[in-house]
């Protein structure tokens, strides 16, 4: 297992935003977590990122403890996170973002770089027409693929992706699963959080339902997808 | 009026003189508040302890009496020594003021009020600095000491000033030149390092979305203190500069430069280093042909009337943007 969470919670105060969870993301495989607004999905990610503090339980990286790593030293380790709602830095150009999303390698000469901007810039071709424009005054869903090209740029192992397909149109929204299934065959392994739940099972290798903090039923994606309850709840019937 | 037209070019720079001082310090407001959105009431501290490092340090080295181009060696040594003491300045208030207060939590209202009483505090310790190092002992007689304390204190050493060229009737001098041109470098440098280098960008980031710029690597403590640095360099500078021009510093000398220097922030757009720049000149001559036309005893009337009519037709000041904002 690539990434390990055992018996997570974690609190805003005294609501309880996640109680126990425990799953496990395989090394190069793509899992998901589903669930209604909420349910803790975002909550999840930025704790494995290290923006929320652990109240009970643990976090294991590549079979190490992290919860001690502050979340700044986390994309060292090999963690990156295309957060909720884009996040891209609005006042900085596309190749400026892009260029953060490589801050804290050790290897930053443009040489060095290079693959990665050219692979970001394959994967999203409209970047590319865009590289000097400045983020902020870019469409919701060229920043979504700005933040993703952006995670990518640290040369994760892990990949947090949280709704990127969120408020985009539905031609662009098959793109960016096809993009997803693509980093994965290069050989990030993804954990993807989504409202957009059918898509997101055909993908997934492993799945996980969220309630109110809690998982309710896990498996295979394929799984998930045929299961009647998930079906008449997040799937339409 | 009359006055203002005879006196066009000497008005219009030592306007500028002194408003590349008040752009100094308003950077460090100006960057302070681009990453925090906070305003470190206490920065005016900050320069005035910039300006007793330029006194101190011009005694210690016996500076009265020299003359020729050693007097520049001397007043550059000054410089650096300025920039370190407000620097160091700074980072303690970060330390101390700031930093305790935020990571319990505290909302920003609570650090500004933290940085007030910083402020009073650094201020009130240098009018007793002869009593809090020792000097006088606790049963003397106290009066006497803190009066002394309270004085103006003056340089040993000044720049002669000497005339280089002659703008319209106005013979502009090495004073003039050195204070404008070493403010627009140390700004040149500033604007360059957070435009172009890694900490900068680091800086921008976290202006633009400290979230985000955690994920990205960007250790968002290291930041803080690397903008109250920067801010205190400035202010170290703009304190040595002020020496050159002024001759004199006290105490509370902080407190109305600090004020011009936030109105100058303000006024080019609070966040916006480029602004800081532009809102310091606007000041300075707007101050100096103010006072021109209507009363020099108007001066500071002319700078906070202006500030209040720049806001009415541009609420976010001249250049707008944030730090964060500002496009590369
Ligand atoms: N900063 C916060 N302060 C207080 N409560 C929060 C905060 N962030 C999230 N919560 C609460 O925690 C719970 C889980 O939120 P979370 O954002 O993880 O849900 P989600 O599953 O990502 O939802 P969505 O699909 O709408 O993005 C919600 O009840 C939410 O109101
Ligand atoms: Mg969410």
């Amino acid at each position: 297992m690539l990434l390990e969470v055992e018996d997570l919670s974690v609190n805003y105060g005294h609501i309880e935003a996640i109680r126990g969870l425990t799953f496990g993301v395989e090394e190069g495989s793509i899992a998901t977590l589903i669930g209604a607004n909420g349910a803790g999905k975002s909550t999840t990610l930025k704790t494995i990122s290290g923006l929320r503090k652990i109240r009970t339980g643990r976090v294991l990286f590549d079979g190490k403890d992290i919860a001690k790593v502050p979340a700044h030293e986390r994309v060292q380790l090999g963690i990156s996170q295309s957060p909720e709602g884009r996040g891209v830095f609005p006042g900085m150009t596309v190749r400026e973002n892009l260029d953060m999303g490589a801050y804290a390698r050790k290897d930053r000469s443009s040489a060095a770089l290079k693959p990665d901007f050219d692979r970001v810039l394959e994967l999203f071709p409209r970047l590319s027409e865009r590289i000097n424009q400045v983020a902020g005054t870019m469409s919701g869903g060229e920043q979504q693929m700005l933040a993703m090209g952006r995670a990518l740029m640290a040369r994760p192992r892990l990949v947090l992706l949280d709704e990127p397909s969120m408020g985009l149109a539905p031609k662009l929204i098959q793109q960016i699963f096809e993009i997803i299934k693509e980093i994965n065959a290069q050989g990030t392994t993804v954990l993807l959080v989504e409202q957009n739940a059918a898509q997101a099972l055909r993908l997934a290798d492993t799945a996980h339902l969220l309630e109110t903090g809690e998982i309710v039923r896990s498996g295979t994606g394929h799984e998930l997808a045929t299961d009647s309850s998930v079906r008449e709840a997040y799937l339409g019937g | 009026m009359q006055f203002l037209f005879d006196n066009f070019f000497a008005l219009t720079i030592s306007g500028l003189a002194l408003g590349a001082v008040y752009a100094l310090i308003a950077l460090g407001y100006t960057m302070v508040y681009g990453v925090l959105q906070f305003i470190n009431f206490a920065h005016s501290e900050v320069f005035m302890y910039g300006t007793f490092a330029v006194v101190w340090v011009l005694y210690f080295m016996g500076a009265s009496g020299t003359t020729g181009p050693a007097v520049y060696g001397k007043f550059a040594i000054a410089l650096l020594v300025a920039m370190a003491v407000s620097a160091s300045v700074a980072l303690l208030l970060e330390r101390v003021a700031y930093r305790p207060l935020i990571r319990r939590g505290a909302p920003r209202l609570i650090a500004l009020i933290s940085a007030i009483g910083a402020s009073f505090m650094l201020a009130e310790a240098m009018g007793l600095r002869d009593r809090l190092v020792g000097f006088v002992g606790l049963d003397d007689e106290l009066a006497p000491y803190v009066a002394r304390a309270r004085d103006t204190r003056g340089l040993p050493l000044e720049i002669p000033r000497v005339g280089l060229f002659t703008i319209g009737d106005y013979r502009v001098t090495n004073i003039d030149v050195i204070v404008i041109l070493s403010a627009l470098l140390m700004m040149v440098l500033l604007d360059q390092f957070v435009r172009r280098s890694r900490l900068g960008r680091g800086i921008r980031a976290v202006a633009q979305d400290p979230e985000s710029a955690a994920l990205m690597g960007v250790n968002s403590t290291r930041v803080v203190q690397l903008t109250f640095l920067l801010g205190g360099i400035m202010a170290g500078a703009a304190a040595t500069l002020y020496m050159v021009r002024i001759g004199a510093t006290r105490f509370d000398a902080g407190f109305l430069m600090g004020v011009k220097a936030f109105t100058a922030a303000v006024m080019g757009g609070i966040g916006n280093l480029r602004g800081a720049l532009l809102g310091g000149f606007v000041l300075g001559v707007a101050e100096n042909w103010g006072s021109a036309v209507i009363g020099t005893e108007w001066k500071d009337v002319v700078a906070f009337a202006l500030l209040v009519l720049i806001l009415l037709f541009r609420p976010t000041g001249l250049l707008g943007e944030s730090l964060g904002k500002a496009r590369a």
